[in-house]
């Protein structure tokens, strides 16, 4: 049994970044929203016993609970695909805050030529460098400077810190916080990278590095450098997180109607357009429909897909026929290429550290080298990292060192504080057969299709790889490590293995109805009262962590949302 | 107190707790017991004579009320213990994952939601995976490694006529690579690397996670590789270029706040 509830302007599905930036926004313009979240309410509180890697990192307190619902994959298109039983490179966040309050805060613009990656392309290397299956390469609809307003709004309401960097896109403004502190290891990145001639760069974080008050008049504190952001919550609030930021200032409007334990089953639809929604109490079982004007979708990148899929919202992509739009160019992260450092007589603080601490050169990203030699586009950060090395989860012991026994003990504890290493972080662009659809045979608990993931790295990622791990061996050479192991080779994908999270596509935004899913407000195409917000919407990954740009878009789509209430249709004609 | 002082006093902290835990009865160091508690907290059972005078169950000085079993079985618990030292065996720097009490914690994980695999996907037909797919067996974690202790016992017996516990540490550890390079015939059609990443897992979470998990004992684990466990910020120390030695603290030092 269903129970009908009374209608209501706008319901989000969702309440981590994007949900809650909506919701924020709506809500202060005085729209009525019903935020519809499947795990719990979080505030501070919930994190006092918070360092605890052990129930955090490796017994995942903050994520999706996989006996109820989880992926399938599958590296090829033939091959069949099985369900990721329990986790390993992908964490999917619960409850409000989402993904954002587990985030690491690295918070990345996007690079102008990122927006208008197929035209740029063209124009400095001809149509012939884009290979035949990387045909979904396209651009997004628009520009890097119809962006930087809506950059620069979540950068103020976030707090993010950075220092202006010539190689990205101008910016109207500089970082409302300076950037986070150099320890030792980034000042040894930072020598080698001026050495080469390189202008070298604090990563932008959300980890906020002096107390601040947004916009909004929401006051935090700075970041303590206690090393536990990824996985974990900040208990003093320092982080950017949802639920301490746009969330509150929802609540406060009194407009924000916030059910928890609601995972929302499917969309409803007639002629066209959504009716609304119908979600389960995740506690009692109950079941409600939850009729809107605007259903906005903003769930994780998976799950977005997989509701359109499961309720006959869009059409579906084929691989084959490269037609349908719903699941299509689902892209990843490249990591391939980095370096690790060993030092026999030198120790770093590594115990400390912040998800966002780091330092990072943009000579290798995007279109900011020529490629016209090189068989592969776009590129990577090079860069290194502080997060603070928790013991569980980091032992690194130099190449050919067992992974177990008296040798790996000695090591592991020898190079525990003497290790440090110079990375990459690479763009990672479509491939007509990486994406997402629905899986024929495994469901959730409530007997609904689990999203099928088919999934490779790329020739371009393996040639992209190659590339970056000449420059990541130059500087730990420069740096003068006694031991380096460089990583030249990507493996096949691993879901089991692999250590990125950053997972984009699947519900893409663009120009044209017959290649993307959505318009530049994320509004789609196929039912306009529908808006999908999320890195879904991306039509390719960066050489980035994807919050910055997914925060961007989310203010875009807040106002997009607020035209849609008054005039209706569709707020870019295709 | 200057840094140089304060760096020497957290070294002695540091020295005199390791002398506590290899002195005291946690280990058993000295008093040796009878029966089938005696047996659970033997260090060495090849080295000494057991004792069977039920009197010294009085003075036993169990200090720590972590050390006690919720799921193993006494005999499953030595093979653990025995299994987790070659994992991550005692030497220079300190305690291997015996004396660390990384069995008690394995035991405690075990008896818990994880061991019954309760937030894995547990729905549809359980196929033979493709490497790149990660494992899909319908075996939970606390059945995988109560099959692995007694395979570990029975590849033992076939190839040295002797249970695990018994074998010298060079042979425990090539029956452990066996069972890492899936040579060994688990159950059913579960491989013998599955339980041997399991073991590996569970040694060093027992090894490094805080001790109210009932492993690392003392936080041993954590000061032997210099890791200051859970404290509240390193403000200064991150911006030092020298290295900063910090005493340990667990969770339980947040507690009251």
């Amino acid at each position: 049994m269903v129970t009908k509830l009374p209608k209501v302007p706008v319901v989000v599905v969702g309440m981590g970044w994007a949900g809650g930036i909506v919701s924020a926004e709506l809500t202060k313009a005085g729209i009525s929203v019903v935020g519809l979240e499947r795990g719990k309410d979080r505030t501070t509180a919930d994190y006092a016993m918070g360092h605890d890697e052990l129930r955090y990192q490796h017994r995942q307190e903050l994520m999706q609970d996989l006996s109820k619902e989880t992926i399938t994959y599958r590296n090829t298109v033939s091959g069949k695909a099985l369900p990721m039983r329990h986790y390993g490179t992908f964490i999917v966040g619960d409850g409000v805050g989402g993904a954002g309050s587990h985030w690491n805060g690295q918070t990345y613009r996007f690079l102008p030529y990122d927006f208008e990656i197929r035209t740029k392309t063209i124009e400095r290397y001809g149509i012939e460098k884009i290979p035949a299956w990387m045909e979904g390469l396209n651009d997004w609809g628009i520009t890097y400077d119809e962006m930087e307003p809506y950059y620069d709004t979540f950068e103020k309401m976030a707090g993010i810190s950075g220092e202006t960097v010539e190689l990205w896109g101008k910016r109207t403004n500089p970082y409302p916080t300076p950037p986070l502190v150099k320890t030792q290891l980034m000042k040894e990145f930072e020598k080698a990278a001026t050495s080469f001639g390189y202008k070298p760069f604090v990563i932008p974080a959300a980890n906020l590095s002096e107390s601040y008050t947004n916009p909004d008049g929401i006051s935090r504190g700075a970041c303590q450098y206690c090393a536990y952001c990824e996985n974990f919550g900040c208990e003093y609030g320092a982080k950017g997180d949802p639920a301490v930021t746009v969330i509150p200032v929802a609540k406060q409007t009194g407009k924000l109607d916030l059910r928890t334990h609601s995972n929302v089953l499917e969309l409803t639809k007639s002629g066209g357009k959504a009716d609304g929604v119908i979600y389960v109490d995740m506690l009692t079982g109950e079941k409600f429909e939850q009729p809107a004007d605007v259903v906005v979708v903003a769930s994780y990148v998976f799950n977005n897909s997989r509701l359109l899929l499961n309720s006959g919202i869009g059409t579906p992509y084929d691989p084959k026929t490269g037609k349908g739009t719903i699941g299509k160019n689902y892209c990843y992260q490249v990591t391939a290429g980095g370096s690790q450092l060993f030092f026999e007589d030198r120790e770093f603080n590594l115990y400390g550290g912040a998800g966002a601490l780091g330092i990072e050169i943009a000579e290798y990203m995007g279109d900011n080298f020529d490629h016209a030699e090189v068989d592969f586009l776009h590129g990577a950060g090079i860069r290194s990292t502080q997060y603070g090395d928790r013991p569980i989860a980091v032992n690194r012991v130099p190449a050919g060192t067992p992974a177990w026994g008296a040798e790996f003990k000695e090591k592991s504890i020898k190079y525990a504080n003497s290790n440090f290493p110079v990375k990459t972080q690479g763009a990672s662009l479509p491939h007509k057969e990486n994406y997402l659809d629905l899986d024929p045979e495994f469901k959730d608990e409530f007997g609904y299709p689990l999203l099928r993931m088919t999934y490779e790295y790329t020739d371009n990622d393996r040639a992209m790889g190659k590339y970056m791990s000449a420059i990541t061996r130059k500087f730990a050479e420069e740096i003068g490590a006694d031991i380096i192991d460089t990583n030249e080779v990507q493996a096949p994908f691993n879901v089991n293995k692999d250590g990125n999270t950053h997972n984009t596509g699947g519900v893409i935004m663009g120009t044209d109805p017959e290649k993307s899913a959505l318009n530049t407000y994320l509004q789609m195409w196929e039912a306009e009262n529908v808006f999908v917000l999320g890195a879904s919407a991306f039509p390719h990954n960066s050489c980035f962590n994807p919050t910055g740009t997914l925060g961007a878009l989310s203010y875009r789509a807040a106002e997009g949302i607020q035209k849609y209430l008054k005039e209706g249709g569709l707020l870019v004609k295709a | 107190m200057s840094e140089q002082e304060k760096k020497e006093s957290v070294l002695d902290k540091r020295s005199s707790r390791r002398t506590f835990i290899k002195n005291s009865g946690l280990t058993v160091g000295g008093v040796v017991l009878g029966g089938a508690l005696g047996s659970l907290l033997i260090k060495d059972d090849k080295s000494t004579t057991h004792n069977t005078d039920t009197q010294n169950h009085a003075k036993t000085p169990i200090a720590n009320p972590n050390i006690a079993l919720m799921f193993f079985t006494p005999n499953q618990y030595q093979i653990t213990q025995a299994a987790v030292e070659r994992i991550f065996p005692e030497d220079a720097n300190g305690p291997g994952a015996k004396e660390l009490n990384a069995a008690v914690y394995i035991d405690h994980q075990l008896a818990g939601p994880w061991g019954s695999n309760v937030k894995d996907y547990r729905l549809g037909a359980f196929y033979k995976a493709e490497e790149n797919q990660g494992p899909q067996t319908k075996l939970l974690r606390k059945d995988l490694f109560l099959a692995g202790l007694d395979s570990l016992n029975k590849y033992s017996n076939d190839q040295y006529k002797a249970d695990f516990k018994e074998l010298e540490a060079t042979q425990q550890d090539e029956v452990l690579l066996a069972f890492s390079e899936d040579k060994v015939e688990l159950y059913g059609k579960v491989s013998s690397s599955q339980f041997f990443s399991l073991l590996r897992t569970l040694t060093i979470e027992g090894v490094y996670a805080d001790p109210m998990y009932g492993g690392n004992n003392e936080m041993v684990g954590w000061s032997m590789r210099k890791y200051p466990g859970s404290r509240m910020q390193y403000v200064a120390e991150i911006q030092d270029e020298k290295f900063i030695e910090l005493e340990p603290q667990s969770l339980n030092s947040h507690m009251g706040h």
